[in-house]
C-alpha cells in the first residue's frame, strides 16, 4: 500500500485516540443538561487528563510489575483495536486484517489485564471489581459473537470491511436480522463499556462500582492512561456500531476530499449515537447485579433470533 | 335437508328462550319439549338418508351420511333422556340452594348451547366449521363445570378452558396445514375444506403436509376425546360439574371428537395410501388408544371419588374406540361403530344413578357411600348393573362390540390381544372393587330415600341390553353402511 | 442477496414477521403485567399490518377484512378487556415474575430453531413469499404455550392463550391465501366468545378465592 495510505491510516488512530475523551465530555454534556444540571464545559476530560498526567503515580507496597504494566498493556490493546476499526474510510492498508473476531479478542485481552490488575494488590474492592466484571463479560461475551455471526452470515465473511462494503451496497434498511443484530449490540455495548443500566461511570459508591473499582489504586499518569482507555473504548464500539449498522457515508478513497466527508458524516453519527446513550442513560435505573445476565441473556437471545430471522427469512 | 336445519334451529331458538324463561319451573320443560323435538327431526332425517342415501345441501356445507347420521340421533336421543332426568334433578339442586335462579337459567341455555354445537360438529361438511363447532363445545361448557362456584369446580373449569382450549389450537394449526395440503387439488378457494370434496380425491392430496397435519389434529382433537397424556382435564371437568353436564360430558362430546378424529383418518389415509408410511394414521390411533386404555385402567384403582371412578372408565372406553378405529379392518370398525353408541348409553345411564347416589349419601366420595341396595334398591341395582354393563359383562352391548373387537386383534395383531385382556381385567377389577362396597355395604345413619327418575337408566340400559341380545336388522345395516364407507369394505 | 432485490413491500413484510416474533420473546420474559397486555397488543398491530401487506402483495383482497378483523379483536377488543380486568381487579402494578427467565430465554431460542426444522419440509412446497414465516408462526404458537405454561397470574395465561390463537391466524396466512372467509368469522367469533367467558372466569375466581394467582388452585390432584 502507497505511504500515503499509511499516513492516513496513522492519521485515523491519532484522530481516535484524540477523539475519545470528547465523545465522553460530549455524552456528560448531554445528561447533565438532560437532568437540568449546569454541564461542564466539552473539553473538561481533556483537562482532566492533563492533570493526572502531571501528578506524581503512587502505588501499594504489594504491587507488583503486572500492576505497572497493565495500563501501558490495556491502552496499548485498545489503541491497537482501534487501528483496525475502519473508522472514516473502508480503504485503509489494515484492512486485511480488520477481522471482527480479532477486534473481540484485543478488547478480550484488554480485559483480562486490567481485571488481575484489579487483584493485584489485595483489596476486597479491587477482587470484587474484577469478578463482577468478569461475570459480565462472561455473559455478554456470546452475544457479542453471535452479533458478529449474524452480520458474517449477511456478507459472508467476518472481515469488517467487507461487512461494511456489503451492507452499504445492499442500500437495505429493512432486514429484520440488522435490527435484531444491532438490538443486542447496543445492549452489549452498554454492559461492555459499563454505562447505566449496567454500571454507573460517576458513582462514587465502592460497592456499586463495576470498572471504577478495578481501577481504585492506580493514581497519576497511570490512571490517565486507563481512563483515556475506556473513553477509547466506548468510541471504538460506537464507531463499529454506527459503521457496520448504518455506514452509508463512509468514504471509500483516500482523498482528502472523501475523507473529509466521511469525517463528517461519522462525526454526525457519533453525536446522534451520544444522545441516544445520554438518553438511555438518563431514562434508565441501574439494574441490580443479579438482573445483568438476564438482560445479557436477552442480548444474546436478540442476537440469536437475528441470526435465525436470516437463516429463516432471508436466505432463501 | 330441511330436516337438518330444523335438528340445528331447535336448539338455537332454545337458547334464545331459555335465557330468558329459564329459571322458572317452565324453563326444564321448555328444555324438555325442544330436546324432544330435536330427536323426533332427528330420526326423521335417519329414515331418509337410510331410504335415499347421503344427504348434501346445495352450498356443500352440510353432509349428511350413514356415520355421522346415527351419531346425530344419539346425540339427540341421549340430550333428550338427560333432560329427563335434569328437569327434577336440577330442581332439587334449586331447592337445596346449591344453584340460583339466574345460574339456572345460564345451566339451560348453556345445555341446549351445547348440544347445538355438537350437532354442528356433526353434521358440517366444512373442516373448518367443524373445528369452530368443537371449540364452541368447549366454550358452553366451560361455564357450566363451574357452576357450583366452589374452588375445586373453578379449578376443574379453569384446567379444562386452557387444556382444551391449546390442544384445539393445535387442531386449528392441523386444519391450516390440512387446507395447505389440500391446495395441490384444483378445487375452488371455498372448496378444499370440504370434506367429500376431499374424501374424493383423497389420493391427490400432498402426503407430507397431510401427515404432518394429521398429527396435529390427532393432538388437538384427542384432547377432546381424552387420550392420554392430554387426558388431565376430563376427570376433573366430568367429575365437578353438575350431573346432567357429566353424563352429556361423557356420553356425548367425546363421541363428537372421535368422529372428527375418523373422519380425518379416511382423508389421510386416501393421502397416504401407496407411500411408505400408508398407514401411519392408523397406527398412531392405535398407539394412543391402547396407552390411553391401560392407564386409565390402572388409574381407576386409585380414585377415591365415584365420578372421577367412572370418568376413568371413559377415558378408558374412548382409547378402546381409538384403538378399534386405529385397526382399520372391517370387523373391529363395525365393533367400535357398535361400541360408541353403547358406551355413550351406558355411561350417560350409570352418571344419572351416580347423581343420584351422591344426592342421597350427601357427598361424591367413595368412602363415605354406602349401601345404596339398603336404603334406595332402584337406585343400588341400577348402579350394579350399569357397572356391569360397562365393564363388559355378557349379555350387555358393550361385551359384543368388545369381543367382535378382540376377535379383529387376534387376527391382525395377535400378540396385542394378550394387552387388551389384562386391561379388561384390571378395569373391572377397579370398578367392582369400588362399586360393591356403594351397593352392598352397611348404609350409615340417617341415609334416606329422595325422589328419583330412573326412566332415563331404564330405557338406556334396556337398549344396551337389547343390543347386546340381538341387534336389530336395520341397526346393523346401518353400522355395515357405516363401516363400508370407512373401511371401504362392510361386514355384512 | 435475494433478501436485497425483493420489492420494499415484501421485506417490510419478512420483517414485521420477526417484529412479532421478536414481541413474543419480550412477553416471555417481562415481569410487568400491563406491559405484557401492551405487548400483545403491538403484536396484534404488527400483525394486522403484515395481513394487509401480504394483500397488497399477492393480490388478494378478502385478507384486508381478516386484516381488519384482527384489528378488531386482537388489537382493541381484547387488550381493553384485559385492561379493564386489571382496572377492576387494581392489579396494575402487580408483577408476574418468571423463576428463570435467562433460562426460558434459551429455551425460547431452541425452540425457534426447533420449529423451522418441524416445518421446513412443508415450507419447501409453498411457493409463497411468505412460506418461510411457517416457521416463525409456530414458533409463535410454541411460545404462547410457553407463557401459558410459565406464568402464575391468570390474566397473563390468557395472554398467552390468545398469543397462541396469533400464531396460527399468522400460519393460515404464511402457507395459504388465508382460510375461507366463513371460517375465519367462526374463529373470531370462538375468541371473541373466550375472551368474555374468561372475563367472566375471573370475577368467578375473584371471589372464590380471592386472588387471580392460578398457583392458588391446586384442590385437584391425584395425590389424594
Amino acid at each position: 500500500m502507497s505511504p500515503l495510505g499509511w499516513l492516513v491510516a496513522l492519521l485515523q488512530v491519532v484522530l481516535l485516540v484524540a477523539l475519545a475523551p470528547l465523545f465522553g465530555g460530549w455524552i456528560k454534556w448531554l445528561k447533565c443538561r438532560l437532568q437540568n444540571r449546569q454541564p461542564p464545559p466539552l473539553h473538561q476530560p481533556y483537562r482532566d487528563l492533563r492533570r493526572l498526567f502531571s501528578k506524581k503515580v503512587l502505588w501499594a507496597e504489594n504491587a507488583s510489575v503486572l500492576f505497572r504494566i497493565t495500563p501501558y498493556l490495556v491502552l496499548g490493546a485498545i489503541i491497537l483495536a482501534g487501528a483496525v476499526t475502519p473508522f472514516i474510510s473502508v480503504e485503509l492498508p489494515t484492512a486485511a486484517v480488520t477481522d471482527a473476531i480479532a477486534l473481540t479478542g484485543f478488547f478480550a485481552f484488554a480485559r483480562v489485564f486490567l481485571a488481575l490488575a484489579g487483584m493485584d494488590i489485595g483489596t476486597a474492592f479491587g477482587g470484587m471489581g474484577s469478578s463482577r466484571e468478569m461475570t459480565i463479560s462472561a455473559f455478554a461475551e456470546p452475544a457479542m459473537l453471535m452479533m458478529v455471526f449474524t452480520i458474517s452470515m449477511v456478507a459472508s465473511s467476518t472481515n469488517l470491511v467487507t461487512v461494511i462494503s456489503t451492507i452499504e451496497a445492499q442500500q437495505v434498511l429493512t432486514r429484520p436480522s440488522l435490527w435484531f443484530a444491532a438490538l443486542g449490540f447496543l445492549m452489549v455495548i452498554v454492559a461492555e463499556c459499563g454505562r447505566i443500566p449496567v454500571d454507573n461511570p460517576a458513582t462514587h459508591l465502592e460497592l456499586t462500582m463495576i470498572h471504577e473499582a478495578m481501577v481504585l489504586e492506580y493514581s497519576g499518569r497511570y490512571l490517565a492512561m486507563l481512563e483515556l482507555a475506556a473513553q477509547l473504548k466506548l468510541l471504538i464500539y460506537a464507531v463499529l456500531a454506527i459503521n457496520i449498522f448504518n455506514p452509508w457515508g463512509i468514504a471509500h478513497s483516500i482523498a482528502p476530499l472523501a475523507l473529509l466527508q466521511g469525517l463528517g458524516w461519522v462525526g454526525i453519527k457519533l453525536a446522534l449515537f451520544g444522545l441516544l446513550l445520554a438518553l438511555m442513560e438518563t431514562s434508565l435505573a441501574k439494574m441490580r447485579l443479579f438482573k445483568v445476565p438476564v438482560f445479557l441473556m436477552l442480548a444474546f437471545t436478540l442476537a440469536l433470533g437475528g441470526m435465525l430471522s436470516f437463516v429463516i427469512l432471508e436466505a432463501s | 335437508m330441511t330436516l337438518l336445519y330444523l335438528t340445528l334451529t331447535l336448539p338455537l331458538v332454545a337458547i334464545l328462550l331459555l335465557g330468558l324463561v329459564g329459571h322458572r319451573r317452565e324453563g326444564a320443560t321448555l328444555n324438555l319439549l325442544f330436546a324432544a323435538a330435536g330427536l323426533l327431526s332427528s330420526l326423521a332425517m335417519a329414515l331418509q338418508v337410510l331410504r335415499e342415501g347421503p344427504l348434501s345441501s346445495a352450498d356443500g356445507q352440510f353432509y349428511v351420511d350413514a356415520f355421522n347420521v346415527y351419531l346425530l340421533v344419539l346425540t339427540c336421543f341421549v340430550g333428550f333422556t338427560t333432560a329427563l332426568f335434569s328437569r327434577p334433578y336440577m330442581a332439587h339442586e334449586l331447592e337445596i340452594g346449591r344453584l340460583t335462579p339466574p345460574r339456572l337459567r345460564l345451566y339451560h341455555a348453556s345445555y341446549q348451547g351445547f348440544l347445538f354445537t355438537m350437532l354442528l360438529a356433526l353434521s358440517t361438511n366444512n373442516l373448518g366449521i367443524l373445528w369452530v363447532a368443537m371449540e364452541g363445545a368447549t366454550l358452553s361448557s366451560v361455564l357450566l363445570v363451574s357452576l357450583y362456584r366452589t374452588p375445586e369446580s373453578i379449578e376443574a373449569a379453569w384446567k379444562y378452558f386452557i387444556l382444551c382450549g391449546v390442544g384445539i389450537a393445535q387442531a386449528l394449526f392441523g386444519t391450516v396445514l390440512l387446507y395447505f395440503a389440500a391446495s395441490s387439488i384444483d378445487l375452488p378457494a371455498g372448496d378444499a375444506l370440504l370434506w367429500n370434496r376431499l374424501v374424493a380425491h383423497a389420493d391427490a392430496l400432498e402426503p407430507v403436509a397431510m401427515s404432518i397435519a394429521f398429527i396435529f389434529l390427532l393432538v388437538g382433537y384427542g384432547t377432546k376425546v381424552g387420550l392420554v397424556p392430554l387426558h388431565n382435564w376430563l376427570p376433573d371437568a366430568h367429575s365437578e360439574g353438575p350431573t346432567p353436564m357429566s353424563a352429556v360430558l361423557s356420553g356425548l362430546l367425546l363421541n363428537v371428537a372421535l368422529y372428527a378424529l375418523v373422519r380425518l383418518k379416511m382423508l389421510t389415509d386416501g393421502a397416504l395410501a401407496g407411500g411408505e408410511q400408508a398407514a401411519l394414521a392408523g397406527h398412531l390411533m392405535m398407539g394412543f388408544g391402547l396407552v390411553s386404555f391401560l392407564t386409565a385402567g390402572l388409574f381407576l384403582h386409585r380414585q377415591k371419588d365415584i365420578k372421577r371412578l367412572f370418568s376413568y372408565s371413559s377415558i378408558e372406553h374412548m382409547g378402546l374406540i381409538t384403538f378399534a378405529f386405529g385397526l382399520g379392518v372391517p370387523l373391529a370398525t363395525f365393533g367400535a361403530l357398535l361400541h360408541m353408541m353403547v358406551h355413550s348409553l351406558t355411561k350417560s345411564a350409570i352418571f344419572v344413578t351416580v347423581g343420584h347416589a351422591s344426592q342421597i349419601a350427601g357427598t361424591q366420595r367413595l368412602e363415605q357411600i354406602r349401601g345404596l341396595i339398603h336404603t334406595q334398591p332402584a337406585v343400588g341395582w341400577g348402579l350394579l348393573i350399569g357397572t356391569a354393563a360397562i365393564a363388559g359383562f355378557p349379555p350387555f352391548g358393550v361385551f359384543s362390540s368388545e369381543f367382535l373387537l378382540l376377535s379383529a386383534t387376534m387376527q391382525h395383531w395377535p400378540w396385542l390381544t394378550p394387552l387388551l385382556l389384562v386391561g379388561l381385567v384390571i378395569a373391572f377389577a377397579g370398578l367392582f372393587r369400588a362399586i360393591q362396597p356403594v351397593a352392598f355395604g352397611t348404609p350409615p345413619e340417617g341415609q334416606v330415600a329422595i325422589p328419583v327418575t330412573l326412566w332415563p337408566v331404564a330405557i338406556h340400559l334396556a337398549l344396551v341390553l337389547w343390543l347386546g341380545l340381538a341387534i336389530p336388522d336395520f341397526l346393523a345395516a346401518w353400522f355395515d353402511q357405516a363401516t363400508r364407507l370407512i373401511t371401504g369394505s362392510g361386514l355384512l | 442477496m435475494l433478501f436485497a432485490q425483493l420489492p420494499l413491500h415484501e421485506q417490510v413484510i419478512l420483517a414485521f414477521s420477526a417484529l412479532t416474533l421478536l414481541l413474543s420473546l419480550f412477553m416471555l420474559a417481562h415481569p410487568k403485567l400491563t406491559m405484557v397486555i401492551r405487548l400483545f397488543a403491538l403484536q396484534g398491530l404488527f400483525l394486522a399490518a403484515t395481513t394487509a401487506l401480504v394483500a397488497y402483495d399477492m393480490n388478494e383482497p378478502h385478507l384486508y377484512i381478516s386484516a381488519a378483523l384482527t384489528l378488531l379483536l386482537k388489537v382493541l377488543f381484547v387488550p381493553y378487556l384485559l385492561m379493564r380486568m386489571v382496572r377492576h381487579f387494581k392489579l396494575e402494578f402487580e408483577l408476574d415474575a418468571v423463576a428463570q427467565p435467562a433460562r426460558l430465554l434459551l429455551l425460547a431460542g431452541a425452540l425457534i430453531v426447533f420449529c423451522y426444522h418441524v416445518t421446513l419440509p412443508i415450507a419447501e412446497l409453498s411457493l409463497r413469499i411468505t412460506h418461510n414465516v411457517l416457521g416463525i408462526s409456530m414458533a409463535i404458537v410454541l411460545m404462547g404455550m410457553l407463557i401459558l405454561v410459565t406464568r402464575r397470574k391468570a390474566i397473563s395465561q390468557v395472554v398467552g392463550f390468545m398469543s397462541m390463537e396469533n400464531g396460527l391466524f399468522f400460519a393460515a396466512i404464511a402457507i395459504t391465501q388465508g382460510m375461507p372467509m366463513v371460517v375465519e368469522l367462526g374463529v373470531a367469533f370462538d375468541v371473541l366468545v373466550a375472551a368474555i367467558v374468561f372475563g367472566v372466569f375471573f370475577l368467578h375466581l375473584k371471589e372464590s378465592i380471592d386472588s387471580l394467582d392460578i398457583g392458588d388452585l391446586s384442590h385437584l390432584s391425584e395425590r389424594e
